[in-house]
């Protein structure tokens, strides 16, 4: 690890302060992601600015039809939030799949979607719910926000500061992990909220995460796994690497949706 | 059997450190002063060295040198060195490259060490040794054993053409050639045994101290086996001579194998302690274990069985080609061959085998022993061809392997083995049953109603233990004798302390050792201690490795007590006044025969030291014997291991069931850590055929260079297992121990295959069986079942 300057602001105007005055700084959110490549000496942040201590961004709060999570809320606490497996079970599921004990009770949503890992659970749950991606800066809605593996729309000095989910009655998520990492080989998200569905893939795509707009169409007739029996998606921009082919990646997508839409129907 | 005896579960004696952090590991040793290595490594697969500037590192921070291969050369420092030789088939011996510590002007693969800076502290050497600047002039590499044997391939080393180590061959090709001919039925396989990489949980490391004053060296190393590294570390790289090197193996966090050979860092650290007249400490981060560790496994295989119409197996033939990566590691040519070959014949009567192996060098780290070395690989293409051949031949899996079955012992193979004991139809029988195999079609029914195909599939495996016999190796090509060492010291108390060449990292020695200590001369466990892994402490010894601990470490123990017996009788006699003759030792007491005379050991031992009652000379003082054990043949631990699986259609994931193993150990010591070691064994073995393989891209990288792309097996890929004995004692070692430490990593990769092409119908599956690769084979398979 090269050396970096350390800093623990309290508030988001400091952090974001820090920021601007820091170019080639870096936010610390759970650091599961940050600070590997770091001990590996293939980042070198000038200095790293420290968001465990910053008010206000915690926290799992029920808001009228919707649920907002506070950025630096960690895995398990999502997890494990009484509200949240109440109201939206589905969502719930996501961050309980995530690595293990010590990477829930570190890794944080806002560090999870700020990185967008092509292979990262929680970008399916945010595009799959049509989620509002709130910053200091602004609003950004999902659909707008992950635009292709580790890029976002994020802008410099732009600090992630909760994420709003609309309550989706119907929403699951199935994941197919990864044999060594543990991260979403695939997953597939899928909820209905009225009109609105949403079929939305993590793991598969070269690109990132993305929705499959054909399996959301079939299931605006019926939100049954039936409705998708039969359908599939090109292996064409699936992944191709020493674990999954594109094939399969593809073959899994659909696998996947069904069971997704089977179990958010329960 | 007393409570701490021969056959008791006592718990672990070692544990209490190890569960509580008090272990004490080569990392955790600090000497005053000391300095720590880091090495530069090259990042190509294969190139030629055109500079190497430190002027820029050597002024960094905290950096007190900065050495290279040229260094190494000016001082004379010898190379590493393979210890076992093969002679081609053409009688010609095998070609070794040079392995010199430090890169010669050329690095054969990626990791290969180039330099090596001596700071204060890591970071600083990590800083420093970013400023070593290398130019490379990059060569094409070759990765694919086959491929490094074809014409037009990057020759590695300038001596070796076609990248040919030794084109070695075992078994009778006349005869084999004849009875396929005459074969009514032949199985053909096409096999590739996957590479593996160890991942002990406790990385490599070497500390190594010079003092000036006595002129002499200590390296503490985590190595299974500190006599053989002391012994090649002097006589053959030429650091020092030998009764000037210490080596101390303390704690060591598992092998595998791994830890067997003699690697660059430790002959490194010893020089350059020396030169900067300080102690240099190296340990491995998980990065460098990944690509500098030997790895194991490797081999590609054409296997084919010959039968006749009744499913009696006529002939096998097999020609493997081995990748030994770019460097032949201490003991890496023995591994494909005579730990291989020698065990083709399985637990079946089989009239003629031929196989040949052609060991190559490739761009890739060195390949040598890995649990179950040669053994693993054997059991997988016998295995494989049996099950392969019941389907071909509609004979039920069981039934085949009854009509093989080898009845009658000793039973000379082709293939140089002489098995001694065994009875594989009692081993099958209780597997069977075990696994309740009849009730698995009602099984199968009930799954494929979810969705599932389940599968069963038998692993019959044979392995040879206890290694081995010094003449029996040394006619084979072993440059040592395999036997072990062990002096028994008794103290005036009456406690003991048993003195051992093996070494354990992780066996439970310090636990066994004592058990059998405890048992022969009836004292408590407690008062039982083992000594193990400094060459300062133990005189010699061969290390732990090949299951050979109870086989051979403990035997030797059983002829020093035996010695210790007969000298304490002696002592007996006097304290008793009474003849020699006359005296009985049984449960920690001497007795007069027809008396009611007694004294306890502890008296003996006391008055073995204060001698206040001997009588003339014929008698020295003291109690400590030592004794050489070399066997008389190999062991050989069998068994049946049964897996059911049950495979996803959808997805291709396969979960692993059930698992019945049931292994014939011999006498076992310790029933609770015979259990552990089977349950490690199949979970390595289930590693290998289900998660782990280490993939090269063609430039030679190691695309599986961290746990986030090499898969090792964890707690939820295993299903509780159902294990059980059958025993037959061997009769080669005096308390008929077989060994149980590798037979779970030979016995499963088979099962595990076999339950699974056994589900889905289809041979054409290769390991790791990912479910990407299950699911693959279905939709290769799917033509063909329509068709």
């Amino acid at each position: 690890m090269y050396n970096f300057t350390f800093h623990r602001p309290t508030t988001v105007r400091q952090a974001a302060g820090l920021l601007g005055r820091n170019p080639e700084a870096k936010l610390l959110a759970g650091g599961h992601s940050l600070i590997p490549v770091m001990k590996q000496r293939l980042a070198q942040p000038s200095a790293l600015i420290d968001l465990s201590k910053v008010e206000g961004m915690v926290g799992v709060e029920l808001k009228g039809r919707s649920v907002t999570i506070g950025a630096m809320t960690r895995h398990a606490d999502v997890a494990n939030s009484t509200v949240l497996k109440e109201v939206m079970p589905g969502l719930a599921m996501v961050p309980g799949s995530i690595g293990d004990p010590q990477v829930r009770n570190r890794g944080t949503i806002g560090g999870s979607i700020a990185n967008n890992d092509p292979n990262a659970d929680y970008p399916a749950a945010c595009l799959g719910l049509g989620a509002t991606i709130i910053t200091n800066k602004r609003r950004i809605v999902a659909d707008d926000f992950f635009t292709g593996m580790f890029s976002t729309t994020l802008e410099d000095g732009e600090i992630i500061v909760k994420i709003s989910f609309p309550i989706a009655k119907k929403a699951a998520y199935e994941k197919f992990k990864h044999p060594a990492s543990g991260f979403a080989l695939v997953g597939v998200f899928a909820s209905k909220r009225g009109s609105d569905i949403r079929v939305a893939v993590t793991g598969a795509g070269s690109n990132g995460v993305f929705r499959v707009k054909s399996f959301e169409e079939a299931l605006k007739k019926r939100f049954s796994p039936k409705s998708l029996e039969g359908l599939s998606i090109p292996a064409t921009g699936m992944n191709a690497d020493i674990h999954a082919s594109p094939e399969y990646r593809a073959h899994l997508v659909g696998v996947l949706a069904r069971r997704a839409v089977a179990k958010a129907v329960g | 059997m007393s409570a701490t005896g021969i056959g008791a579960a006592v718990r672990r004696k070692e544990d209490f450190r190890f569960v509580t952090g008090k272990g004490q590991y080569t990392d955790d040793v600090v000497r005053p002063g000391e300095t720590r290595a880091v090495f530069v490594r090259s990042p190509h697969a294969h190139a030629k060295i055109k500079s190497i500037d430190v002027s820029a590192a050597k002024k960094m921070p905290g950096v007190i040198d900065v050495l290279t291969g040229a260094d190494l050369a000016t001082d004379k420092i010898g190379n590493l060195i393979c210890g076992w030789m093969i002679h081609s088939k053409d009688g010609t011996p095998m070609k070794m490259s040079a392995h010199p510590a430090l890169a010669a002007g050329k690095v054969n693969c990626v990791g290969d060490a180039v330099a090596v800076v001596i700071a204060e502290s890591i970071a600083q050497g990590k800083e420093a040794a970013e400023k070593v600047k290398v130019d490379y002039d990059v060569l094409q590499a070759v990765i694919d054993p086959a491929k490094a044997q074809a014409k037009g391939a990057p020759q590695i080393h300038a001596d070796i053409p076609n990248n040919t180590i030794y084109q070695w061959h075992l078994g009778d090709p006349k005869a084999t050639a004849a009875a396929f001919a005459a074969a009514k039925h032949v199985t053909k396989l096409d096999i590739v045994n996957n590479r593996l990489v160890p991942n002990a949980m406790e990385p490599r490391a070497a500390l190594a101290e010079y003092d000036e004053g006595s002129d002499h060296l200590t390296l503490w190393s985590t190595s299974q086996n500190p006599h053989v590294a002391r012994l090649v570390i002097s006589a053959f790289v030429g650091i020092t001579p030998e009764h000037k090197l210490r080596v101390i193996a303390p704690d060591v966090g598992g092998g595998f194998g791994s830890k067997i050979f003699i690697y660059p860092e430790e002959v490194v650290c010893l020089w350059a302690s020396r030169k900067v007249k300080r102690p240099v400490k190296w340990t491995s981060d998980r990065s460098e274990a990944f690509l500098t560790d030997a790895h194991g496994r490797d081999h590609v295989t054409h296997a084919e069985l010959a039968l006749d119409a009744d499913g009696k197996i006529l002939a096998l033939r097999a020609k493997t080609i081995a990748n030994l990566g770019a460097y032949m590691s201490t003991f890496s040519s023995s591994v494909p061959t005579y730990l291989y070959a020698t065990l083709l014949s399985g637990q079946y009567n089989i009239p003629s085998i031929y196989c040949e192996v052609d060991a190559v060098y490739t761009n890739t780290a060195p390949v040598d022993a890995y649990r179950g070395a040669g053994r693993p690989e054997a059991a997988f293409v016998v295995e494989r061809l049996m099950e392969v051949t019941a389907r071909q031949m509609a004979i039920d899996p069981a039934d085949l392997r009854k009509r093989n079955f080898i009845t009658a012992f000793p039973h000379q193979t082709p293939v140089i083995m002489a098995y001694d004991a065994g009875d594989f139809h009692a081993s099958l029988k209780k597997a069977l049953e075990l696994a309740d195999v009849k009730g698995f079609g009602k099984r199968k029914r009930e799954a494929a109603r979810h969705g599932k195909l389940r599968g069963l599939g038998y692993s019959a495996y044979i392995e040879a233990c206890g290694i081995a016999p010094s003449q029996a190796v040394g006619s084979l090509g072993a440059g040592v004798g395999l036997w072990e060492s062990a002096e028994v010291r008794v103290n005036p108390t009456g406690s003991v302390e048993v003195l051992t060449g093996c070494h354990a990292h992780g066996q439970g020695h310090e636990t066994t050792f004592a058990q059998l200590v405890s048992e022969r001369l009836g004292i408590p466990f407690d008062n039982v201690s083992i000594v193990h892994g400094d060459t300062d402490k133990v005189q010699f010894g061969m290390g732990t490795y090949g299951s050979r601990s109870g086989a051979v470490g403990m035997s030797a123990i059983v002829k020093a007590l035996d010695k210790i017996e007969a000298k304490a009788k002696k002592v007996a006699a006097y304290v008793l006044e009474a003849a020699e003759g006359d005296i009985e030792f049984k449960d920690g007491k001497f007795t007069v025969a027809g008396t009611d005379k007694s004294a306890a050991w502890g008296d003996v031992a006391l008055n073995a030291y204060i001698a206040h009652k001997f009588v003339g000379a014929d008698l020295e003082p003291g109690l400590k014997e030592t004794s050489f054990y070399d066997p008389t043949n190999f062991t050989f631990p069998a068994g049946c291991h049964i897996c059911e699986v049950e495979v996803d259609i959808d997805t291709g994931k396969t979960d692993i069931v059930n698992w019945t193993a049931i292994d014939d150990f011999g006498t076992v010591i310790n029933p609770m850590i015979v259990e552990g070691q089977v349950h490690g064994g199949i979970a390595q073995g289930v590693g290998q055929a289900l998660l782990e393989g280490a993939v090269y891209s063609k430039e030679g990288q190691l695309v599986t260079g961290s746990m986030m792309d090499y898969t090792m097996p964890r707690a939820h890929d295993l299903p509780s297992f159902h294990v059980g004995l059958t025993t037959t004692k061997s009769p080669s070692n005096p308390l008929g121990i077989k060994g149980c430490g590798e037979a779970g990593a030979i016995a499963a990769p088979a099962a595990v295959i076999n339950a699974i092409t056994d589900a889905i119908g289809t041979e054409d599956l290769a390991m790791p069986a990912t479910a990407n690769a299950v699911w693959s084979a279905l939709q290769r398979a799917k033509p063909r079942q329509v068709a």
